[in-house]
């Protein structure tokens, strides 16, 4: 019995394996690279910061992570580490400093008030900085342990090196705020800031 | 500088009669030109900002400084960028669930912070607590007094260059944290009080775990003593900088280390004691001059200090129970509530209602490592506060800081800015 | 009681409200226009001698009815005594006040909080800023009990008001004149 098997040319496939293969090399280079040195923005607010400080100490240590030098000026830094609660007041001075920037560069939030704005749902606190930059890794806790901010670290390592530079979207393009001075549709702002849970007396007063 | 009175248009927020939000105009009324703290220098000065992000301002704080070549010739501090407003929420939650809400004030000596509005509580709700409790939190203040110190002077010697003590404050720091963890299950986030008790007793191998930390934490300040105290780097950029006088401490109601470096033997412990502070055998530390290398010389003894009162506090722990024995305001015990009729209702009643407080107020100072920490609760009788007010120490230390840092260099105004020993939670709360 | 009470009411007569007690604590009202007076005199007198200010701050009451009250607490740090002054403001009338920041250099940060929270205004501050807040903030006083918790505006237009509030701009917007404005007002 005869089979016959219909081949489609798919756009975008490289019908070459060893153009494949070298750009796999490539990709693993370059992943490699970037994700072994990731120097960190630390923009350290509250007292996730304080963790922050304490996995970069002597005990848990993340220059063994390619963390090497804390790069204060954001022009020198791969990845914005949002360690702690972010106000209204610097929401602007982050997206500064993310836009300060260059190319590539990750966010990771630490925290659960950076993720989300945490146990702060009032008029003055940023639900997330999601909101305002692109974020990479959401670390959890109240504050994470330095382990859990280690084990963000690898997760972005693993999110980095699954990256390639022959990808048809372009990751490591700009995006600025739009022209209304946001960076989200402000219903969907809207919509992930909404509290949740099942709380029922959190508003009210008395 | 120029001091102009401004004339405010108040404005009455509120919602109008169809329910939406009252225009609420702010500012200077009719000023020709506005009232900008911040100089158009035209040539000579310069000003620099200090962003808040920066890595020697010790958490998000702006400083805008006038500069006259290298000469600081005014600073003005910009705050507000960690206002995560601390004290509107505790008015929409029950006392104990303010406990741990006052954790992220002073995200470095969280235990004090419980322990100071524990005390407000227990003082507008007339509770007197247990010998066991009142031992157990001169414990929980002593060693956020070493760990609040611990980071002071990491991250000082890091700003004047010296990066090892750092380090090895750090370390010391790591072992507090371990029984911190092992008492509350935080390393950092301990909401250990509770109104009336704590949240739990101590295990049973804090007391050694304690009693060897004591013993071995002496060696490391003599440690950083040897490496700071006698260190010509440290001492030249330390002595004369930043001196304020008593007069001038009182009068910008400075407190903690920052008064006494200035001649004020003024500590809350001596002179307001609380937790039988009385009874326990300590010295206050008190400086001569005011200036960085005093306030440094305080914290360092204020360390040793509290390790000789945490040796007492484990001499002298008594047994008995850790929590006052009200079932209106503690929880019962599991074993009861889930048997005993009278004391489920009370464990639903405080949940679902919280603990109400009797009509009043009250205020508790107590010396946090920063200074003077006040807690002001107001109450109507309800479960939750009409206003929780936070005296914070490191605020009110902070708007000496122009006063400080005029007319010195703008490498001694880092000096000064760290010697002020602030933490952005609480300034801003 | 503090008998420094009965002195401030021998002293100062009508203008001295009711004295009590709270929990220990010693509470007397003092008149809105003696205020600097009655501090000066407390501060001043040998036998007061309240030399340390301790807090300066405001409470509004659940209770529509009451007044606003402005809190001084204060201390005498040779003789250990301490007193909670306070004013009482009507909440919705005018929240004006003499600024003791000639009496206490610690009150001129404090008094700009209060400011900044509640809107109460001190006449004779040097520098009448808000210090928490930005210094456009449109949403109003937020320790006020008619300020929600979550705000006035939605998230979005507090997100795009807290982006747009620049230090740059900030200085060119105040120089012009501008103060904080609502979305969709002219």
């Amino acid at each position: 019995m005869k089979r016959v098997i219909e081949t489609k040319a798919v756009s975008g496939q490289s019908p070459n394996y060893l153009l494949a293969k070298f750009q796999d090399l490539v990709d693993w280079a370059v992943n490699s690279s970037r994700a072994n040195s990731l120097w960190p923005m630390p923009f350290g607010t509250a007292c996730c910061a304080i963790e922050f400080m304490a996995t970069a100490a002597s005990r848990y240590d993340f220059a063994r992570f390619g963390m090497e030098r804390q790069a204060f000026s954001p022009r020198q830094a791969d990845v914005l580490i949002c360690a702690g609660r972010l106000p209204f007041k610097l929401a602007p001075v982050i997206r500064r400093i993310y836009d300060q920037m260059p190319q590539p560069k990750w966010v990771i939030s630490m925290g659960a008030c950076a993720s989300t704005g945490g146990i702060f749902d009032n008029y003055a606190m940023v639900q997330g900085i999601d909101t305002i930059v692109p974020v990479d890794v959401y670390v959890p806790g109240c504050p994470p342990r330095p382990e859990g901010l280690l084990y963000g670290v690898l997760l972005l390592h693993k999110k980095i090196k699954g990256e390639s530079l022959f990808d048809r979207v372009p990751r490591r393009a700009e995006q600025p705020l739009d022209e209304r001075g946001l960076r989200l549709p402000p219903e969907q702002i809207d919509e992930i800031s909404e509290p949740f849970g099942n709380s029922v007396h959190q508003f009210r007063s008395a | 500088m120029s001091k102009r009175t401004v004339e405010l248009e108040l404005a009455t927020p509120g919602l109008d009669d169809r329910g939406q939000p009252v225009r609420v105009p702010l500012g200077v009324a009719d000023a020709p030109d506005s009232t900008l703290p911040e100089p158009d220098l035209a040539g000579e000065h310069m000003l620099i900002n200090l962003g808040p992000q920066h890595p020697a301002t010790h958490g998000v704080l702006r400083l805008v400084v006038e500069l006259d070549g290298e000469t600081v010739v005014r600073v003005i501090p910009h705050l507000g960028y960690l206002h995560s407003g601390f004290e509107k929420l505790g008015e929409y939650r029950h006392y104990n669930q303010i406990i741990p809400l006052t954790d992220r004030t002073d995200y470095l000596s969280p235990m004090a912070n419980n322990v100071g509005f524990a005390l407000a509580a227990e003082k507008l709700m007339g509770i007197e607590i247990t010998p066991r409790c009142t031992v157990l939190r001169v414990i929980a203040c002593e060693m956020s007094r070493i760990i609040s110190h611990m980071v002071w002077l990491g991250t000082t010697s890091i700003d004047l260059g010296a990066f090892t003590p750092f380090l090895w404050a750090f370390q010391e720091r790591e072992r507090i944290y371990n029984l911190q963890e092992m008492w509350t299950g935080a390393r950092l986030t301990t909401s250990v009080t509770r109104v009336g008790g704590m949240m739990a007793d101590i295990p049973d191998d804090f007391v050694t775990g304690l009693r060897e930390f004591t013993q071995t934490f002496p060696r490391t300040l003599s440690e950083i003593d040897r490496v700071l105290t006698r260190n010509a780097v440290w001492v030249g950029r330390t002595q004369g900088v930043g001196a304020l006088t008593a007069a001038e401490a009182i009068n910008h109601s400075l407190s903690g280390p920052m008064l006494r470096a200035s001649g004020v033997p003024y500590d809350v412990r001596k002179d307001k004691p609380y937790l039988d502070y009385e009874t326990y055998d300590f010295d206050v530390v008190v400086g001569e001059h005011g200036d960085v290398y005093d306030r440094y010389l305080v914290r360092l003894e204020e360390c040793s200090q509290s390790n000789r009162i945490l040796q007492q506090a484990l001499v002298r722990l008594p047994d008995g129970p850790v929590n006052v024995a009200d079932p209106r305001v503690i929880l019962p015990p599991k074993s009861r509530a889930m048997n005993d009729m009278e004391a489920m209702i009370y464990h639903f009643k405080q949940v679902m209602e919280g603990v109400k407080a009797p009509v009043g107020e009250a205020y508790v100072g107590i010396e946090n490592p920063k200074g003077e920490l006040g807690n002001y609760l107001v109450s109507d009788g309800t479960a939750k506060p009409v206003r929780w007010r936070i005296r914070p120490p490191s605020f009110i230390n902070l708007s000496a800081l122009s006063r400080m840092a005029e007319g010195h260099l703008l490498s001694d105004l880092i000096a000064i800015n760290a010697s002020v020993d602030i933490v952005m939670g609480e300034v801003d709360r | 009681m503090n008998p420094t009470v009965d002195a401030l009411r021998a002293t100062f007569g009508n203008a001295i409200g009711r004295g009590l007690e709270s929990c220990g604590d010693t509470i007397v009202y003092v008149a809105r226009e003696s205020l600097l007076d009655a501090m000066t005199w407390l501060r001043d007198t040998p036998q007061q001698g309240y030399d340390y200010l301790v807090d300066v701050t405001a409470v509004e009451y659940r209770d529509r009815e009451r007044p606003l009250e402005l809190v001084y607490q204060l201390r005498s740090l040779p003789r250990g005594a301490e007193l909670r002054v306070k004013v009482e403001l009507d909440p919705r009338g005018d929240l004006t006040v003499d600024s003791i920041v000639p009496l206490w250099r610690g009150a001129d940060w404090l008094e700009r909080e209060t400011f900044d929270m509640f809107g109460v205004t001190f006449r004779g501050h040097p520098d009448l800023r808000r210090i928490l807040m930005w210094e456009t903030y449109a949403e109003g006083y937020p320790l006020r009990k008619d300020f929600p918790l979550r705000g006035r505006f939605s998230r979005a237009e507090q997100v795009r008001q807290a982006l747009a509030a620049n230090p740059a701009d900030m200085r060119e917007r105040l120089r012009r004149g501008e103060r904080g404005k609502l979305p969709h007002s002219e």
